[in-house]
């Protein structure tokens, strides 16, 4: 954990932030992340998390590019009705 | 992994809603027979750039990283011709200067770079828009996921 009191904090403005603040949002990450040592909160440190973090949201990326370009392909093939696609999504 | 998905039903509705109507849009657009393989290229990058900025939409002003995200698409259309050229010949040599840093660079930097806004942000500001990011991309892939599979069928 020391390594989060030694990074610079930017001069956002008069309040200090807590470390405590910061230990809740790391957690708080810590639980949306799809992983199987999520539970385990008091072990994981928080440098961890944030490695953790910016490697899913580069996965995240990465699959909206597949995605876009899967999509980019179907859409000159096909010829579907989007009542149909709205209605299944609305009913998830 | 529940957790990512049940927030942002309205977003998620507003994002897909969105979404289509640009795919559909896309669609009309489109020439007649088969399409070369440019006009692939093409049209991905332009799904690509709509499936962002109808998530940013749809999550509205509320967030900073939403905020930032549609200024950002609005600039770079808006700029695209015009400074082509000059920013591709000055981002060649900022590529190369970034591999050499990256391994320097600390956490909360490398997250700065892939949150849209993040550079301006405090450490805590950071981490909250980056929870509610992380959530709206899960949902963004979920709902494309959907919409390619029922298009594949």
């Amino acid at each position: 954990m020391s390594s989060r009191r030694s990074r610079s904090r930017p001069s956002s403005g008069s309040s200090r932030i807590t470390d405590d603040q910061i230990l809740d949002l790391v957690s708080k990450l810590q639980q949306l992340l799809p992983e199987i040592g999520n539970r385990r909160s008091d072990k994981v440190s928080a440098a961890k998390v944030l490695q953790d973090t910016c490697n899913c949201i580069r996965s995240l990326h990465r699959e909206v590019d597949d995605l876009s370009e899967r999509l980019s392909e179907l859409l000159a093939t096909t010829d579907t009705a989007q009542a149909a696609i709205i209605r299944n999504l609305l009913t998830q | 992994m529940t957790s990512i998905y049940q927030i942002n039903s309205a977003t998620r509705i507003r994002f897909a809603r969105r979404f289509l109507i640009s795919l559909s849009r896309m669609r009309r657009a489109s020439t007649l027979g088969p399409p070369s393989d440019e006009e692939i290229r093409t049209r991905t990058r332009r799904i690509r750039i709509v499936s962002y900025s109808s998530m940013a939409f749809a999550v509205g002003s509320s967030r900073a990283w939403s905020r930032a995200l549609v200024l950002k698409i609005r600039n770079r259309a808006r700029f695209r011709g015009i400074l082509r050229n000059k920013c591709l010949a000055s981002k060649k040599k900022r590529v190369i200067k970034r591999h050499k840093v990256s391994r320097e660079m600390s956490k909360t930097d490398m997250l700065r770079r892939l949150v849209p806004g993040g550079a301006g942000m405090g450490i805590c500001g950071l981490l909250e828009e980056t929870a509610h990011y992380m959530t709206c991309l899960a949902t963004q892939v979920k709902v494309m996921q959907s919409i390619a599979d029922h298009y594949s069928k």
